[in-house]
């Protein structure tokens, strides 16, 4: 007799789903190095399902913020996440990344979640391949959960009655 | 070594040179903002330093005058080096200080005075174009300079209620 499995669909979906992220590296500085080391052999995130970076947002759906962050290209990482495909998650790699790290000044960002929801924060200066790796875990079970910023707007859409595809705002607004 | 070229542009404007330093084979000299054109002119034309390597400024906030443009000078021909300062004060609320632009000697100027224009907030009378190189157009202030609030921070976007 055959084993029937059952789950409810929005499960085996995100499961589906965390085994095949396509990254988008947002690589500006430094933690690039460490990003590569990750995506190489020895590390090799294809073990995980993320191991194809696409250089365009379009086809990717996880966003590595990997490195420092200043205000002159604020307005293109956002631009990056929303041509990004949904559902779509981002890391922050790095301190850089996660909160501006040593820099305190007129040029840097203090931290890309003031631009863009940030999912998982991957600390260190740069991170080890290992906690990179933890990191790509971590959001994986956030997948799972249903707990990412993404799947929350869309959970917390669909019980006001709001279906996709839905009016999104096309920018945030510039403050001059 | 560069001393002689030192001492050859002592002789030449006596009237111009507000101090000379040499130490370890750096040659220094501090001229007058009036005297610059004609002293860097003369540097390239009679003194063969044909390469401007930098170009950049230090803000002594406190000290009168407050700023001091310098230039590094080298020649290609004898590979000596000679560094040229201007010093120029600040009027309170009054415009920014000003020096004579050297992109008519050098083209390679035309960017690092930009680079000085942009984070000292230093004008150079005659560039071709004088606007911000590394910022963005909508920044206020020039942030190099010692009194820039380290803090401050001018965005150009922020995130607006994007917590889940
Ligand atoms: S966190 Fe460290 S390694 Fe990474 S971009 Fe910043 S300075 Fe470079």
């Amino acid at each position: 007799m055959a084993e029937t499995y059952t789950s409810r669909l929005e499960e085996a979906i995100s499961w589906a789903r965390k085994y095949s992220l396509f990254t988008y590296p947002f690589a500006t500085a430094c933690c690039a190095m460490e990003f590569m080391a990750t995506m190489a052999p020895k590390y090799d995130i294809a073990r995980f399902g993320a191991e194809f970076p696409r250089f365009s947002p379009r086809q990717a759906d996880l966003l590595f913020i990997v490195g420092t962050i200043v205000e002159k290209q604020a307005p293109v990482l956002l631009r990056i996440w929303e041509q990004m495909a949904e559902p779509k998650y981002v890391i922050a790699f790095g301190v850089c990344a996660s909160t501006g790290g040593f820099y305190q000044n007129y040029s840097t960002v203090p931290g890309a979640d003031q631009i863009v929801p940030v999912d998982v924060y991957i600390p260190g200066c740069p991170p080890r391949p290992e906690q990179v790796l933890d990191g790509l875990m971590l959001l994986q079970k956030k997948i799972q959960e249903g707990t990412t910023w993404v799947q929350q707007r869309d959970r917390r859409e669909r019980e006001k009655g709001i279906e996709p595809p839905r009016p999104r705002p096309r920018r945030l607004p510039v403050i001059s | 070594m560069a001393k002689a070229d030192l001492d050859k542009l002592v002789a030449t404007f006596p009237e111009a040179i507000v101090a000379t330093h040499s130490h370890c084979g750096d040659e220094t000299a501090v001229v007058l903002p009036s005297h610059l054109s004609e002293i860097m002119r003369w540097l390239k034309e009679s003194g063969g330093f044909d390469l401007l390597v930098d170009l950049t400024a230090v803000d002594y906030l406190g000290r009168d005058p407050r700023f001091e443009v310098v230039y590094h000078l080298r020649s290609m021909q004898t590979g000596n080096r000679l560094r040229i300062k201007v010093q120029i004060g600040e009027i309170e609320g009054g415009p920014p200080p000003e020096v004579d632009s050297v992109v008519s000697i050098w083209p390679a100027a035309n960017w690092m005075e930009r680079e000085v224009w942009d984070l000292y907030g230093i004008r150079f009378a005659g560039h071709p174009d004088l606007r911000r190189v590394l910022l963005y157009e909508e920044f206020v202030g020039h942030p190099l300079r010692k009194d820039y609030p380290k803090e401050r921070r001018q965005p150009l976007v922020r995130r607006e209620n994007l917590l889940p």
